[in-house]
């Protein structure tokens, strides 16, 4: 079905078309109207979710936690400060296996209070063991939070996934939205670690470092596993659906001199950005990074990359360009743009690539 | 005793200390609450004695979570399983530290979201599994390792702070009435909704007095009025049997104290206060069970 909606809208439709049996939520700016929609749709009967108000963030996962592991689909939303209360649930969640999906709605953190966009929030979590995946539209928040239900569940996955989307920037605009009736797209939830009074088990139990490095290790198996489970996925929904979707998305960077990598919402306007400097002779392209965890393979060889990182590793530095210079021995000019929603225009980005200056680090508004 | 189940969900092979009388409460529970339950185990001493992996000593499943989370989980929990027509029960297992500090929001927004599971909180006064600091439950003068010269501030009042979400069933207990215990086990479980049960659960090492005094320490506590048994059923509530004689002709507060390790530097200035604490206690007991509050 066509319609126009914000980019929360469009989670919370996806959520009803996943329906799941359960939503814990906590609501804070900018992500509130996704659990007020959802609440809305529980309440109308149109989704047949139970929906828990529960009283703060760690509870919110800690109750996605719980009906997980009896084998039901689990949902839950938030954003900035409410994902940071979560972390020790975050680790949890993926610890104990449990395909929960969450919309993170990027935001800053405080002080000061900053309800702008920025990712440093769910950077700050990349070492849980969430996949995370940060999307540019409102038809692509609704298609990555459909698929991430399908992801996390699958056996070789049981992960789960953190679908982000730019606070304000993508959460509060209107675009146009195709919904689809998912059918058999997402089959049943089936968790073969689900809490049976049959069989009764013991779990999260003391484990030894004898024992404890091989769960890790079969986590990092799983994220391993996850790469193909999600392309599999993305190639299943485009011929379903029609829209296909890749781990990044590429604008003009076969030929190009310099590709600009970014994530979200910033990653769209790089693309009007390499049509400007295209026509004024740059051989621009741009790589907008769709997955960060699993962490994809790039086609950066003989290129020269722009990296905007719209967060910061303090005493380190941008976190895309570092995790990109760790694995390409590629010339990056790091640009740290876009904090706590400091307009970042396509001008600028141009302007970016225009006076590069690889291996150098550069904050977009700071006199340095 | 003859109605009590012969099966055993705890085998003894747990590793609990000499005495414990939390493990001792967590068989009589399990026993009262029968197959089709889940345990939810914060981190605690609870979480240690089942074992190490690949092993268990209970058999029942027993879904340990993150220190301040237990109650949330088994929200998550619960609602999934009525959701999906499954009246197995959800019972929560955590200690004093676990409920009346780092969980009690959790706790809270179980309660007041009226989520259908028992909270169980075994109250050994202290953080035992750490190696015995204090915790809000820990009383008035009682030595800890982060409290060496006696606590200087008062035990928490989690029964009010329960109470005060008007859960349809709310009891205390005592490890050293475990026939008490099964049958409020029993009831809770029968009712819908919340329910919550606070045990008084002796700990040798913690409280330093030896391993075969934990049922005396338990009786001493009830006979002093220290601890009051009672339940509290849809807002009527009722004083148990043995809290009944006790408070008859209470003993003095310092038999219980006396033969406790942890109550060896006590003051006279805190065992008075202790004592008038205990006294306005029963009176405010008292008055609620003759309807008069
Ligand atoms: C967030 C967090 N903080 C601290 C701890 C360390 N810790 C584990 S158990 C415990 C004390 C538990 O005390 P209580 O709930 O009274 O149970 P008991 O050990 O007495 O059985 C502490 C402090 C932890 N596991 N998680
Ligand atoms: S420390 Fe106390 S509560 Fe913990 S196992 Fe030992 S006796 Fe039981
Ligand atoms: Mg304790």
């Amino acid at each position: 079905m066509l319609t126009i909606a914000t980019g929360n809208k469009a989670v919370a439709d996806a959520v009803k078309d996943a329906v799941p049996a359960i939503v814990a939520a906590y609501p804070i700016t900018p992500q509130t109207e996704i659990v007020e929609q959802i609440a809305n749709y529980v309440a109308s009967g149109q989704l047949a979710s139970k929906y828990i108000p529960v009283e703060s963030e760690h509870s919110a996962m800690a109750a996605c936690i719980g009906a997980s592991a009896t084998g039901a689909r689990a949902f839950t939303a938030t954003s900035s400060h409410g994902l940071v209360y979560m972390c020790e649930m975050l680790h949890w969640a993926v610890g104990a296996r449990l395909p929960i999906v969450m919309a993170n709605a990027n935001r800053a953190l405080g002080p000061g209070w900053n309800i702008w966009a920025e990712h440093t929030d769910s950077l700050s979590m990349r070492d849980t063991g969430w996949l995370q995946v940060y999307v540019g539209s409102v038809q692509e928040a609704y298609d990555a939070t459909l698929m991430a239900f399908r992801i996390a569940e699958h056996n070789d996955v049981l992960l789960p996934v953190m679908v982000n989307l730019d606070g304000f920037a993508l959460t509060h605009i209107t675009q146009s939205l195709e919904t689809v009736d998912p059918g058999d797209f997402i089959p049943p939830m089936h968790l073969p670690h689900a809490i049976d009074t049959g069989r009764p088990a013991g779990y999260g139990t003391l484990t030894a470092p004898g024992d404890y490095y091989r769960f890790r290790w079969d986590i990092e198996r799983s994220m391993r596993n996850a790469v193909s489970v999600i392309e599999e996925t993305q190639d299943e929904f485009g011929k379903r659906f029609g829209r296909t979707y890749g781990m990044t998305e590429e604008y003009r960077c076969a030929d190009a001199e310099v590709v600009v990598v970014a994530m979200g919402t910033l990653g769209k306007e790089v693309e009007i950005a390499v049509d400007i400097l295209r026509g004024q002779g740059v051989k621009a392209g741009s790589m907008r990074l769709r997955w960060f965890r699993p962490f994809p393979d790039l086609d950066l060889a003989g290129k020269e990359v722009v990296v905007i990182d719209r967060d910061y590793s303090f005493g380190f530095g941008g976190i895309v360009a570092h995790a990109i210079a760790s694995k390409y021995d590629v010339p990056i000019f790091s640009v740290i743009a876009g904090l706590g929603g400091q307009e970042v225009t396509y001008d600028d980005i141009a302007g970016f690539v225009r006076d590069r200056r690889p291996g150098d680090e550069y904050w977009f508004g700071v006199d340095a | 005793m003859a109605n009590i189940p012969q099966e055993e969900y705890i085998f003894k092979t747990t590793s609990a200390c000499a005495g414990c009388s939390s493990s001792l409460c967590l068989r009589h529970i399990l026993k009262a609450a029968g197959p089709d339950s889940v345990l939810v185990v914060p981190a605690c001493c609870t979480s240690v004695i089942q074992g190490i992996y690949p092993n268990t000593a209970f058999n029942i499943p027993v879904y340990n979570v993150a220190f301040a989370a237990a109650a949330a989980v088994a929200s998550g929990m619960s609602t999934a399983l009525r959701a999906a027509g499954r009246k197995t029960n959800v019972i929560c297992y955590a200690g004093d530290g676990g409920t009346v500090d780092i969980g009690i929001q959790a706790l809270s927004g179980a309660l007041e979201r009226g989520t259908d599971f028992l909270y169980i909180c075994y109250d050994n006064e202290a953080y035992s599994n750490t190696g015995m600091q204090r915790s809000g439950g820990t009383p008035l003068g009682a030595a800890t390792t982060t409290t060496p010269g006696g606590k200087t501030e008062g035990k928490k009042d989690l029964d009010l702070i329960v109470e005060a979400h008007d859960p349809p069933y709310m009891a205390t207990a005592c490890s050293a009435y475990p026939i008490d215990l099964y049958k409020k086990v029993e009831k809770a479980l029968s009712i819908e909704g919340p329910t919550f049960i606070h045990i008084l659960a002796p700990c040798p090492p913690g409280w330093r007095y030896p391993a075969d005094k934990t049922v005396e320490m338990g009786k001493l506590a009830v006979r002093t009025g220290m601890w009051i048994l009672y339940e509290r059923e849809h807002g009527q509530l009722s004083i148990s049997g043995p809290s009944k004689n006790a408070m008859r002709k209470p003993l003095p507060i310092e038999e219980y104290l006396e033969k406790q390790g942890r109550f060896k530097n006590i003051d006279q200035r805190s065992i008075t206060v202790l004592q008038q604490q205990v006294e306005r206690h029963m009176a405010r007991i008292a008055r609620e069970a003759e309807g008069i509050c």
